[in-house]
């Protein structure tokens, strides 16, 4: 039998820990031995348990911690999939459980535990049903890590569904005053989107073929496993090569080696005037950008996260928006490669007018938090801008350096909007929760109440301003150089919504921290920062200047991975994409060339 | 002389088919059948009196079920899967895989209904005779329905498992609106049967037979000779009286008026039987019709994929192309009139009603598929053969969940409005869990059962398109589906709102519902299965396609 059935994978226990751990735990706090009014051991379970798991997710991604690296920690600078866990799930669809972590989940996967823990550690405040809360938070936990760490579309497909049900329930109880609205606006949203997920995803498998690829490419997409000795591994890849039917596959990385072949099956097959490969892009990117989320299909989120309580509204904005961008470069790009080359005015147009949109959206807010929320969408535009400038210069010169830019800083923009976003929507929820409202107009002069909480705040705020020296500031800069090269307009035009950003920022600190004395009710209930919001806050702004001041940690992951699969990509486009008809051309030419 | 010896010849013939082929194949029924006598002796003699009719209901059943599980373990796993093929009774039935499938998944699931209906308290002890040997009675007849080869036997059987429903319906003796239910469904049912049995006469008088492969073959030979002209028109018309005798017993649109009736009037745990086995049974009938008729292979006894089966299967595409179009736009006017019923509905058993009528529908688009690519490719039907025999199997666990936790609260909260749920989670947090559990699952989200389900059937219509079979029409099924399911998840998620979120009504005894309690370990035992079934399908799945080895 194939050894990678067997349990004794180095990656297995770590990755499936970091996974499921929460769940377990949630499991056991949902049992009638842990009694409901014991509240502070549900809440310190809680947070231990996300901080077992961040230091976990460290172990994994910072060895020298630790001591020497294991076969299971993650090797810097290696571009391909690290610690990837493969167990046979239901073999009749060919479905694994397949995990695996490169430079492009594992910061996502430290950033969701990261966050999660900060999260934990701001649900004190919650006072209503904290048992059900927790268990709630700690699946959903689960549902977030699990769609980062899947390598098979099934998996993650599944890891994805699972995030909804706990998400509802946490702001349909907890939430606002319209949170029943809120937590059914969300479910609706993401479901269509996930509905026509489904439906790419099974347009996908049943035009897949894993015969099409070589052995090497069946040993470097794990559908044969790498760690088999060479004779299994022919046995296995012929065993491939010998199947009379189609041999349809879920993994991830078999369905973008697919994706990028000369004969793709994706590209070919045509379906009512396009290519299959087009229509599931599309389907996906729906799919991905109602997360994200762009503009026609952002208007959950305003909603979503007003109502929701601060450490979800955390979440939220932290992470769960991440998973739309994550996606969309995990998954669209690869598997499609085509579609995403002739779409890419799509994908950069939703994002800047997300951009746009957004930020004059959050200008006109008078809710603090509704105003946090529009600068997400705004902020999340680079990161689609960023993804989508497949450079395609001057006709046929691909600037491949000029995409894996807009790339990396899109990914840096997703990782410094977790911390900045995370941040700003907690600073709001230290204000909420003193003073019981909102309104950017009954605030100020709370720097003179509150002056350490003050001057934390207007950190996190100026990082999300992308101010030099901060971490917003790396991640814009870098798309918007990049977008330059895909098209001069755009490139403008994201550059100044920097000014919008710096207006709609400045202005909110400027009515609620600065000013003479306090304007709305409640003003006794202004106390200074608790030691517990303290030990929140402090992190997030520790990291927000170090990822300004020193951006090369982060992207000493990233690089590698993004850089590679831009390489890839771009080398796909010269290979196949501009060669209709590839062999005969290059024969044709070779000569003629060789004549001259 | 000679007649007398032929006669003689033919008896003893029929005798040594009978108990030879049919009987042993037939154990099943024949334990329900010996149940039935056992049960209405109950009432009888003096001596048995005292006899718990659930126990020897159960005893019964247990009987059959272990028939059907050796009948279908013993069924040819791999191999050619005609080899397994038997005609019963001189071709009345049909014994294959779908068979030994449908009876052990009815059995099983009585046996579980027996259980939930004795801890439930409906029927009481004066009842249980009669309840059980309705239920028996009826059950009989959806396992006749799920091997019927025969014009004749599909009618009986139909009959036989609507008439002790009917009585079912009405067995709240007291509450009018029981009695109301009743007589809804037996005229509605009288009337469906009515036009059935027009239609069947219709076929059986163009075509010369009754027997189903037969009137295949029939077919086939009119496809060859050009079209039969006018009987076209009559045999067009006679299966469309067929499929609506077939819509009333799935409760498919525009036949499922007296669904959310009686499922209000009649008692949960009826809605329960109905709901799942009569619809397992209505499914298992609709292969059988559409399969025998349409793709004769099996059914004629010519391997699949010969030479001799191409020209007639050829012959039967119109017949097939016909049926696929009205298989399909029932089940997407199933579906969705069924999701946007049931937004208003402030009754439990009536939204429940509402959504069996969806469910209908999504089984139905598994049919379609089927018979879709049946003629284009064989590989591709068995796979949405398989994928509804998996969707009833967990539908068992799903929708029996849902009634016994519908008829469980019934009990405690007196009553079967939503709005009586409101703030449940407060005082019974275990019950919560187990209806969204339930509810999650029949919206079709992972990883619980429904959503595989769901899923089994949404690849097989992509199959069908990826194969260039009826592409439009599994297209918009497939649009059709993926649409109800998102708009399927606002009237499921109104009765969680209202149990969680809405604030408990104040009158309400708070009479706690413990999962550790009787009520509370039925609940649980069918909950499991549908998380059990969501991560780790594999075996059910499995199962599922030696079901639909049928279909080659």
């Amino acid at each position: 039998m194939d050894p990678a059935a067997s349990l004794v994978q180095p990656a297995l226990w770590p990755l499936t820990a970091i996974v499921f751990l929460p769940a377990l735990v949630a499991a056991f706090l949902s049992l009638p031995i842990v009694p409901k009014a014991r509240e502070e051991f549900i809440r310190w379970t809680t947070l231990l348990t996300t901080a077992v798991v961040f230091v976990l997710s460290l172990w994994m991604a910072w060895p020298q911690l630790f001591g020497a690296a294991g076969p299971a920690q993650f090797r810097l600078g290696e571009p391909g999939m690290q610690a990837v866990v493969k167990l046979p799930w239901i073999k009749a669809f060919g479905i694994e459980y397949l995990l695996g972590v490169d430079g492009i989940s594992l910061p996502l996967v430290v950033l969701t535990t990261f966050l999660s823990m900060l999260a934990a550690a701001a649900s004190w405040p919650i006072t209503k049903h904290v048992k059900a809360y927790h268990i709630l938070f700690l699946l959903l936990v689960t549902g977030m890590l699990g769609v980062f760490v899947s390598l098979d579309f099934f998996l993650f497909y599944v890891f994805w569904e699972v995030m909804l049900l706990p998400m509802y329930f946490l702001i349909g109880i907890w939430g606002g005053p319209r949170r029943e609205y809120a937590a059914i606006k969300f479910f609706l949203y993401t479901l269509l989107g996930s509905v026509l997920m489904l439906l790419a995803i099974l347009m996908l498998y049943f035009t897949s073929d894993l015969r099409q690829l070589s052995p090497e490419q069946l040993i470097a997409s794990h559908v044969v496993s790498p760690g088999l000795d060479a004779a299994a591994q022919a046995d296995a890849v012929r065993a491939i090569k010998d199947a009379k039917a189609p041999l349809h596959t879920f993994n991830l990385l078999a369905l973008a080696q697919i994706g990028q072949l000369p004969a793709s099956p994706f590209a070919a097959t045509q379906l009512w005037g396009m290519s299959l490969e087009k229509w599931a892009f599309l389907l996906l990117l729906v799919g991905f950008v109602i997360k994200v989320p762009v503009v026609p299909v952002h208007t959950w989120l305003p909603d979503a996260h007003v109502e929701a309580p601060t450490p979800i509204s955390m979440i939220l904005a932290g992470v769960l928006l991440k998973l739309g961008g994550y996606g969309i470069l995990r998954i669209c790009y690869p598997v499609c490669p085509g579609a995403g080359l002739d779409f890419a005015w799509l994908v950069c147009g939703l994002g800047v007018v997300s951009m746009v949109y957004g930020a004059f959206a959050a200008l006109a807010q008078k809710d603090f938090k509704r105003m946090v929320a529009y600068s997400s969408v705004s902020h999340m535009g680079y990161v689609m801008l960023g993804l989508g400038v497949w450079s395609a210069v001057a006709g046929h010169e691909y600037r491949w350096d000029a995409w894996a830019q807009g790339v990396n800083g899109a990914m840096f923009q997703m990782l410094a909007h977790g911390i900045s976003s995370a941040g700003m929507f907690f600073m709001v929820g230290v204000l909420y929760d003193r003073v019981h409202h909102r309104n950017l107009e009954e605030f100020g002069g709370i720097f003179n109440r509150m002056p350490v909480y003050s001057g934390l705040a207007v950190a996190v705020f100026f990082a999300g301003l992308g101010l030099p020296g901060l971490c917003g500031f790396i991640g814009e800069v870098l798309v918007t150089l990049s977008s330059w090269n895909y098209s001069r307009v755009l490139a403008v035009v994201s550059a100044f919504t920097v000014i919008l950003t710096a207006a709609y920022i400045l202005w909110a600190i400027q009515r609620v921290y600065l000013g003479a004395e306090y304007k709305g009710p409640h003003g006794d209930h202004l106390t200074a920062i608790t030691p517990r919001e303290l030990a929140i806050a402090t992190p997030l702004v520790f990291f927000a200047i170090l990822f300004g001041v020193a951006p090369q940690i982060l992207f000493n992951y990233v690089t590698p991975s993004v850089n590679r699969q831009v390489e890839t990509l771009a080398d796909w486009t010269r290979r196949v994409h501009d060669a209709p008809a590839p062999p005969a051309v290059a024969s044709a030419a070779a000569p003629a060339a060789a004549a001259r | 002389m000679n007649l007398a010896m032929n006669l003689g010849t033919l008896i003893s013939e029929t005798l040594a088919n009978t108990l030879d082929v049919s009987a042993p194949l037939f154990r099943p029924e024949l334990c329900l059948a010996a149940t039935i006598v056992l049960l209405l002796l109950c009432r009888m003699l003096p001596v048995l009196r005292h006899a718990d009719s659930a126990l020897v209901a159960l005893g019964g059943v247990a009987f059959g079920l272990w028939y059907a599980w050796s009948d279908f373990q013993s069924l040819p796993a791999g191999g050619d899967p005609l080899s397994g093929r038997r005609e019963l009774f001189t071709g009345l039935l049909v014994y294959d895989s779908l068979t030994a499938y449908l009876r052990l998944l009815l059995l099983g699931f009585l046996a579980l209904y027996i259980v939930f209906t004795r801890v439930s308290g409906i029927p009481d002890r004066e009842d249980g005779a009669d309840f059980y040997t309705l239920v028996l009675g009826a059950t009989l007849g959806m396992c006749l329905m799920a091997s019927a080869n025969h014009l004749l036997m599909l009618f009986m059987a139909v009959e036989m498992a609507s008439v002790p429903s009917y009585a079912l319906a009405g067995l709240l003796k007291g509450r009018k609106a029981s009695s109301e239910a009743a007589l809804k469904y037996a005229v509605y049912g009288a009337g469906a049967a009515g036009i059935m049995l027009y239609g069947l006469s219709l076929l059986a008088g163009t075509l010369g037979t009754c027997h189903l492969p037969s009137m295949a073959a029939e077919l086939a030979r009119a496809g060859h000779a050009g079209g039969a002209g006018g009987s076209v028109m009559v045999l067009s018309l006679a299966g469309l009286m067929l499929a609506v005798g077939l819509a009333f017993k799935l409760s498919a649109v525009p036949f499922h008026f007296w669904c959310p009736d009686v499922f209000e009037g009649a008692a949960a745990e009826v809605g329960a039987f109905l709901s799942v086995a009569s619809k397992a049974a209505a499914v298992a009938l609709l292969l059988r019709v559409t399969f025998a008729l349409g793709i004769p292979a099996g059914s004629l006894g010519i391997p699949a994929g010969g030479d001799a089966v191409a020209p007639t299967l050829a012959a039967l595409a119109d017949t097939r192309h016909f049926m696929v179009y009205v298989v399909a736009l029932m089940a997407a006017v199933t579906c969705t009139l069924g999701n946007l019923a049931a937004y208003g509905q402030t009754n439990m058993k009536r939204l429940l009603a509402y959504s069996t009528v969806a469910h209908a529908g999504y089984l139905m688009m598994g049919v379609a598929a089927a018979i879709a690519m049946a003629g284009t490719t064989t590989g591709g039907a068995r796979d949405a053969v398989t994928a509804v025999a998996f969707y009833l199997g967990t539908y068992v666990f799903m929708n029996l969940g849902a009634f016994a936790i519908v008829a469980l609260l019934r009990n405690t909260l007196r009553s079967e409005e939503i709005s009586a749920y409101a703030g449940l989670v407060r005082t019974s947090p275990g019950i919560v869990v187990a209806t969204a559990v339930v509810l999650v699952s029949l919206i079709g989200l992972p990883p619980l059962a429904g959503f595989v389900s769901k899923f089994l059937v949404f690849s097989s219509l992509v199959e069908a398109i990826a194969a260039g079979a009826e592409r439009p029409l599994m297209l918009v099924l497939l649009v059709v589906g993926g649409l109800n399911t998102v708009i399927s998840l606002f009237y499921y998620l109104r009765v969680l709102k209202v149990m969680t979120f809405d604030p408990p009504s104040e009158e309400r005894a708070t009479d706690p519902f413990p999962l550790v309690s009787v009520p509370g370990a039925v609940v649980t035992a069918l909950v499991l299965p549908v998380v059990a079934l969501g991560l780790f399908w594999s075996g059910l799945y499995a199962a599922a396609q030696l079901a639909g080895a049928f279909a080659s």
